[in-house]
């Protein structure tokens, strides 16, 4: 009972909030426990996401062969002159795009509209896919038309294959989760089953669909400009 | 303790930093389209690259709006990784040098290009690439 009273209490804020969350004898985060949780998996996915660049710094800065030309090697041409690294642009703008729309789903949660939270569920699904499969136009042009594998390309330094197929692929994978997870979602928004518990289930597959945007903002930026 | 809130926000601010996320990504890929090198590259590629991160934690993921015990939660455990990256840092300068020192590896090797590789078997690539 008295348990019950101090959970209900309105907890302080700011720096006295951040001693009273950790030391008083109640629960820490006052979040959905499937929120918080959410958070500790991207939290350790962080970590992996980083042992992997890091790796990549180290075998970078090992090598004495010089670095591919990524500039060259993911341009594309329409016809004209190849453009420098636009395929990877729009799939950033692409991933981007599904971002918005993913944060408009958690809002139109909240709001209790489930048929705009469904369909801009799908809209953040269908803009994964559409990046998985860009993915994949990439790969089987790195693949078959360059050569490129994990232990060797034309290039330059041999450890440009195993970078690449390793950390694009292990985003891939996270992106193609996420379709999944998004649509079992919305799909379960639109059928009525969160109607009692609330939409807090949205903000959480949000949750994760922004991380797999922003581990790819770190990829755009370390493996394909610098 | 779930639903009395939630994160709910004006769509506007949404809106703004989708626009913004737009803006920085489209200055990144003009620093490649561009052909901006050296330290110049280096800095603008990190500083858009932060600012994206930080407005997709901060708004996107409403951290900015979470208590502090989540927020140090989040954040906190990921600085550790700084002195894992410094660490990688030292050593691999470390064992670069040993092999331009010791090992006589070419201190001037430059890559090659599609185009170097393509160009030997009769435009083959290149034709490939045009359609």
């Amino acid at each position: 009972m008295s348990e019950l009273a101090v959970n209900q209490a309105q907890p302080q804020s700011g720096l006295d909030g951040l001693v009273d969350d950790w030391t008083a004898d109640k629960q820490t985060y006052h979040v959905p426990w499937g929120k918080a949780m959410m958070w500790i998996f991207l939290v350790s996915d962080t970590f992996i996401f980083t042992c992997f660049l890091t790796g990549y710094l180290n075998v970078r800065m090992t090598t004495t062969q010089p670095w591919p030309p990524q500039s060259e090697i993911f341009a594309l041409s329409f016809g004209g002159a190849p453009i420098p690294l636009i395929l990877i642009a729009i799939m950033t703008f692409v991933l981007i795009s599904s971002s918005g729309t993913m944060a408009m789903a958690v809002n139109m949660g909240y709001r209790k509209d489930k048929m705009k939270t469904f369909w801009l569920m799908c809209a953040t699904a269908a803009f994964g896919v559409t990046f998985v499969s860009m993915q994949a136009f990439e790969w089987s042009k790195l693949i078959l038309d360059e050569g490129v594998r994990p232990w060797g390309n034309p290039f330059g330094a041999p450890q440009f294959g195993s970078v690449f197929f390793m950390i694009t692929g292990f985003h891939g994978l996270h992106v193609s989760a996420g379709v999944i997870y998004l649509l079992i979602v919305a799909f379960k928004v639109k059928r009525g089953d969160y109607d009692k518990k609330g939409f807090e289930i949205v903000e959480i597959a949000g949750l994760y669909w922004h991380f797999v945007d922003l581990v790819w903002v770190f990829i755009f930026a370390f493996f394909y400009l610098l | 303790m779930s639903s009395e809130a939630g994160q709910q926000h004006p769509l506007g601010i949404y809106y703004k930093i989708w626009v913004l996320l737009f803006v920085l990504s489209t200055f990144s890929y003009l620093v490649d389209y561009y052909n901006v090198q050296g330290s110049m590259r280096w800095a603008l590629v990190i500083i858009f690259m932060i600012l994206k991160a930080g407005f997709i934690v901060a708004i996107f993921m409403h951290v900015v709006w979470e208590r502090m015990a989540l927020v140090f939660t989040i954040l906190g455990p990921p600085v550790v990784l700084l002195l894992l990256i410094s660490f990688m840092a030292v050593e691999g300068a470390y064992t670069e040098g040993t092999r331009f020192d010791y090992m006589g590896h070419d201190r001037n090797a430059v890559a090659l290009g599609p185009n170097d590789i393509h160009h030997e078997d009769a435009g083959h690539g290149e034709a490939a690439e045009a359609h």
